[in-house]
């Protein structure tokens, strides 16, 4: 017993070490002096934890069976490293762009962030993985067994089930302490991946050294083991090429999709540049570490009696030459493999187990309370660290039930295949846009229920879970469903049959359904960025914590609904809660109420996603979601938008065109009048200035002189009276602010009034009026005084300006359909057609000009006229000048 | 002196304060009302200086100032212009026409004398 | 060479660059067939390979790869860190 004790000792001060490294290593990453810890070595060390203890110990034992088999589980992973340009650089890239935290995850988030989807990929990983975690433990209890002689296969001992216990519970204890220290959720544990990385280191060493130790030591060198290996009974190539082919393709496969190597391959990724290096460093590790393989394994049937169990003759060779300490060494090496890999592993499946299973029941659970935001942080620790403890509880359960048999040596092909199912959903993915996630379901779901009928059930033995009547004849009897027989082909190797059936009615049903299926805006778009990502991603940003923010929902929601319209529906929503501000707590209520606000933009599949995604999602970044959500707008809205603008612009142009247009006419007709004001004003002003110098300055003035330059001196002070006062009415009529005073009255009346007032002051004969005794017992309702002003002005003009011999003024009035129509017409030479149509403008004059005339007087007419509702147009082709001045209608008051 | 002077200008009481200045000042007198055959009267009449208003029926001060301009003989013609319209523009467009001087109305009577009697013996 | 305006240079920089990727691409292939070559050999009769052969051939192919690889990763390195054109 001695010798165990030493053991656990050891195991004790090599476990205290690996604690040291991830310590130091966090350490050293939080004080930012980590730059070691990212360097492509430790990278590429990092990813032997797909060496695990079956493949430390279970590799000999299988070259000890089965001959050069065991590399193919070598091979695969090589290509798949070896042809990195093809899927793992893209892996790598998507996972660092769209902050991927697992495998369950990445197909999810591809797939429409689909969370059914991730539920059902890691409840599939978990199947998967709990027995090869089983096999760890049992793969180390044995080899305690192994070193204290006890070891016998048959013989279940309390003893080797409390060193798994505490295997699992320090295993357990490691992976908490150092793969849930913070959720400053970049998702990188420097700590984890440095041990495991020294535990690469170790393990490489150890089975090099026995290596080193059987061929140079026990045998002769390389040729006499080579002798060795042709005279043993592996001595020749006797592998099917069936199985040979499978099993490359389904190490590889597997590499891709085991979760925990997607946990070191993609999450632990710090850069892409490191794939670079892990391209042919780790092939070379895996190389290496098959080498001695062989060898050992020939010398170890050489060595030892018939009977004893090949797995360990890594231990048992040295031991057995009484070499302690290689022995020590030896199991240090599995040791290293079998923890490395539980590890990883419990970190892997708790994330997705927490992710994608606790927190989304846990926050529907917690939709009755007050607020969802605050302690999630605390929560989703929380709950990893639960999901580690059970996932490791989950796999020495699984060692317990299984009885530690040689049952368990199986499990690590048929775990292989079963994460294979992923391949299909996970290449399509990233490689074809149509694959959608009813595709990915019933891919899904026919590759599990095959591996499971064809590979997994039957692998507890037959008559434990599948009967040899079922084996034999299928279920109820149909003949083409046999667990290994499928379609009635028999004579395949079982495993590669399992496999064979399963991938391949896996990827049909994955290929058919989505082609036949409609993929969500969603998933479209996640299709596009995950296919096209090297065309989409920028460089990547940092990981985004897992709160529930409202100013995150916020910074959504602006980007969907607009900046303006969200702050409104925030502040609104905040208000009817009672808070102050503008940041509403993220209650259910404003949740829903928001989804729906979304939905109006993006639809309402979306939009749920969204909010779900921010709320429920521990592993969706709100980066995510900003992607979803601009492009779907930018989907939605760029045709339209661009259209929409493109009118929206010509048409302000235009109207900027007009605008400007009728600014600068504006601007010219004000400098033309204030021109013209200034020239009227002025001329009056000249008269007087010169006159009343004259009266001021000249002696000896007669008094007719002196009388006649005052008179003119009142003359012009009354012309520019007049002309102020012609001014200001214009002014007051343009600018509409004119109160009329309606009066009723008669025509005939009026016209009398306005004739007797144009010709007062002047000789009876200079102008002589003919009017017309028609219409004139009209009865008007209208500004008499304005209308009167009209007419004034009208005559006045024609007695101003008709230059006839006898000057003569018809004024005719008619009357038809209620309109009354009054024409002033004389007997000059009328007025230009050039003239005609200026005459109406401020400061026109039409002809020879007369002083006494302002050139306001027409304008002000027919300013009066629009006013009253009627119009004053000059009637040419009368002879002489002729003005029609057309009465608003009077319908009613001429029926009076 | 009996120096002569031609007015053209279209407002009678403006046309009368000027010759009663003028006059009373030893110039004899002329006066023209209209545009249309203003140049004409100026060069049948060969005044020592011309007064001209801008603003006249059928033709503009400048145009006419700018016909006579090119009248032999009348290049250097002093012709003081008169408008009423004070605007800057309008003071460019006379010397660009080729005014020998720019008043504006109202003038004082003895600027039109100063002005007259500078630009016939200047 | 040195006479020629400076983008053909890169021109045929980045030509050499994707001919380069090709190869890595190609890697993998070689890798497969080089390894698919046991599913020839007979596993039966008198002119069976022997395992010493096997295993030499087998590691020869994996050596073989990791140079190459390793060959490539560094070629690339050495001709620009530039992002690739996407696969």
């Amino acid at each position: 017993m001695g010798t165990l004790n030493m053991l656990v000792l050891v195991c004790l001060v090599y476990v205290a070490f690996l604690f040291l490294v991830a310590f130091a290593a966090e350490r050293a990453a939080i004080r930012g002096k980590g730059g070691w810890l990212r360097s492509p070595i430790v990278y590429t060390l990092s990813l032997s934890i797909y060496c695990t203890a079956w493949t430390f110990y279970g590799a000999v034992g299988y070259a000890a069976r089965s001959g050069l088999e065991y590399l193919t589980i070598y091979i695969g992973p090589s290509l798949v490293m070896v042809g990195w340009w093809w899927v793992l650089r893209k892996l790598v890239r998507i996972g660092r762009t769209q902050r991927v935290t697992s495998i369950a995850d990445l197909i999810s988030s591809r797939y429409g962030k689909s969370n059914l989807l991730a539920v059902g990929v890691t409840v599939l990983a978990v199947i998967g993985t709990t027995p090869y975690i089983a096999l760890q433990l049992q793969s180390v209890t044995v080899s305690f067994a192994v070193f204290s002689d006890v070891y016998d296969a048959s013989a279940p001992l309390g003893e080797q089930e409390s060193n798994a216990l505490l295997v699992a519970a320090g295993l357990a204890l490691f992976t908490i302490i150092f793969g849930t220290r913070n959720l400053d959720v970049n998702e990188r544990h420097h700590g984890v991946v440095m041990a495991i990385a020294v535990e690469a280191v170790v393990k490489l060493f150890a089975l090099l050294a026995v290596g080193v130790f059987v061929v140079w030591g026990i045998g002769g060198g390389v040729g006499d083991i080579l002798q060795r290996i042709d005279a043993s009974k592996i001595g020749t190539w006797q592998i099917e090429g069936d199985r040979w082919a499978t099993l490359i393709f389904l190490s590889a496969a597997a590499f891709l999709c085991l979760p925990r190597m997607f946990q070191v391959l993609v999450v632990e990724n710090d850069s892409e540049d490191h794939l670079r290096t892990a391209s042919w460093a780790f092939p070379a590790y895996l190389m290496v570490m098959s080498l001695f393989v062989v060898p050992i394994a020939v010398v170890g049937l050489d060595l030892l009696p018939a009977g004893s169990n090949p797995d360990f003759f890594v231990l048992t060779v040295p031991l057995a030459t009484g070499n302690n300490s290689l022995a020590m060494l030896s199991f240090l090496g599995g040791f290293s493999s079998a923890t490395s890999m539980v590890i990883v592993a419990a970190l892997a499946l708790s994330t997705m187990v927490s992710n994608h299973i606790v927190m989304p029941i846990w926050l529907n659970s917690n939709f009755g309370g007050a607020t969802v935001s605050g302690d999630v942080r605390h929560v989703v620790l929380l709950s990893r660290r639960i999901s580690i403890g059970a996932v490791v509880t989950l796999g020495y359960l699984y060692y317990r039930m299984s009885g530690g048999g040689t049952a368990l040596a199986s499990i690590g092909l048929i775990s292989f295949a079963g994460v294979a199912q992923f391949l299909p959903v996970l290449i399509g993915g990233i490689f074809w846009r149509g694959a959608t996630r009813l595709g990915a379901f019933a891919g899904l779901t026919v590759g599990f229920v095959i591996w499971a009928y064809a590979l997994l059930l039957p692998s507890f033995g037959t008559g434990t879970l599948v009967s040899e009547a079922l084996l034999a004849q299928g279920p109820l009897g149909i003949g083409w469903l046999r667990p290994q027989a499928f379609f009635g082909i028999t004579g395949m190797d079982p495993l590669v049959h399992a496999i064979f059936w399963s991938i391949l009615l896996n990827a049909l049903a994955f290929f058919l359904v989505s082609l036949g299926g409609f993929p969500s805006p969603v998933e479209r778009l996640q299709g596009a960025q995950f296919v096209n990502v090297f065309e989409h991603s920028g460089t990547p940003q940092g990981w985004s914590g897992d709160l529930v923010q409202s100013e995150d929902l916020m910074i959504m929601a602006q980007r969907i609904l607009g900046a303006r319209e969200a702050q409104g529906l925030f502040e609104r929503e905040a208000k009817r809660q009672g808070m102050g501000g503008v940041l509403p707590e993220p209650s259910p209520d404003f949740l829903q109420v928001l989804e729906r606000e979304l939905s109006g933009s993006v639809g309402v599949a979306t939009a749920h996603a969204m909010v779900e995604q921010i709320v429920g999602g521990a592993s969706v970044s709100v980066e995510d979601l900003m992607a979803v959500a601009d492009e779907t707008a930018q989907i939605m809205e760029h045709s339209s938008q661009l259209e929409a603008k493109s009118q929206e612009l010509s048409r302000t142009a235009r109207q900027l065109r007009q605008a400007n247009d009728k600014l600068t006419q504006i601007s010219s007709q004000k400098d033309a009048f204030l021109s013209q004001v200034s020239h009227e004003l002025r001329t009056p002003m000249t008269s007087i200035r010169a006159f009343s110098e004259i009266l001021r300055d000249t002696d000896r003035l007669s008094a007719a002189e002196q009388t006649k330059y005052s008179t003119i001196i009142h003359d012009e002070a009354l012309r520019l009276t007049r002309l102020l006062d012609d001014l200001l009415d214009l002014s007051v009529l343009e600018s509409g602010q004119v109160s009329l005073n309606v009066q009723t009255g008669k025509l005939d009346g009026l016209l009398d009034h306005a004739i007797a007032t144009a010709l007062t002051g002047s000789g009876q004969d200079s102008l002589r009026i003919r009017r017309t005794r028609g219409h004139k017992q009209a009865l008007l309702r209208t500004d008499l005084d304005r209308l009167s002003q009209v007419f004034i002005n009208l005559i006045g003009n024609a007695q101003k300006y008709c230059d006839a011999e006898n000057p003569e003024l018809r004024i005719e009035v008619s009357q038809s359909n209620g309109q009354v129509t009054v024409d002033f017409i004389d007997n000059g030479h009328g007025i230009s057609k050039k003239d005609q149509a200026v005459i109406f403008e401020k400061f026109a004059r039409a002809g020879v000009q007369r002083a006494s005339g302002a050139g306001l007087g027409l304008a002000i007419c027919r300013e009066i006229m629009t006013r009253l509702g009627g119009t004053v147009s000059y009637l040419p082709g009368q002879g002489g000048a002729a003005f029609r001045v057309v009465l608003a209608d009077q319908d009613q008051l001429a029926a009076q | 002196m009996g120096k002569s002077v031609l007015l053209i200008e279209d407002e009678p009481n403006i046309i009368e304060a000027i010759s009663f200045i003028l006059s009373r000042d030893g110039w004899s007198v002329a006066t023209h009302s209209n545009g249309h055959d203003a140049v004409g009267v100026v060069v049948g009449s060969r005044p020592d200086i011309v007064i001209l208003d801008v603003m006249l029926p059928g033709k503009t001060g400048y145009e006419i100032l700018r016909e006579l301009r090119e009248v032999e003989g009348l290049v250097d013609l002093p012709v003081l212009m008169l408008t009423a319209k004070g605007q800057v523009k309008d003071r460019e467009m006379a010397e660009r026409a080729g005014a020998s001087r720019f008043m504006t109305k109202p003038f004082s009577n003895s600027e039109v004398l100063e002005a007259v009697r500078d630009l016939v013996t200047g | 060479m040195s006479e020629r305006p400076k983008h053909l240079f890169l021109e045929r920089q980045s030509y050499r660059r994707r001919r380069l990727i090709d190869l890595i691409r190609m890697c993998p292939v070689i890798g497969a067939i080089l390894w698919a070559v046991p599913l020839l050999w007979r596993t039966d009769g008198a002119e069976q390979i022997s395992t010493s052969d096997a295993v030499v051939y087998v590691f020869l192919v994996w050596l073989g790869l990791v140079l190459m690889s390793a060959f490539l990763a560094r070629a690339l390195r050495d001709g620009g860190d530039a992002d690739g054109d996407g696969s």
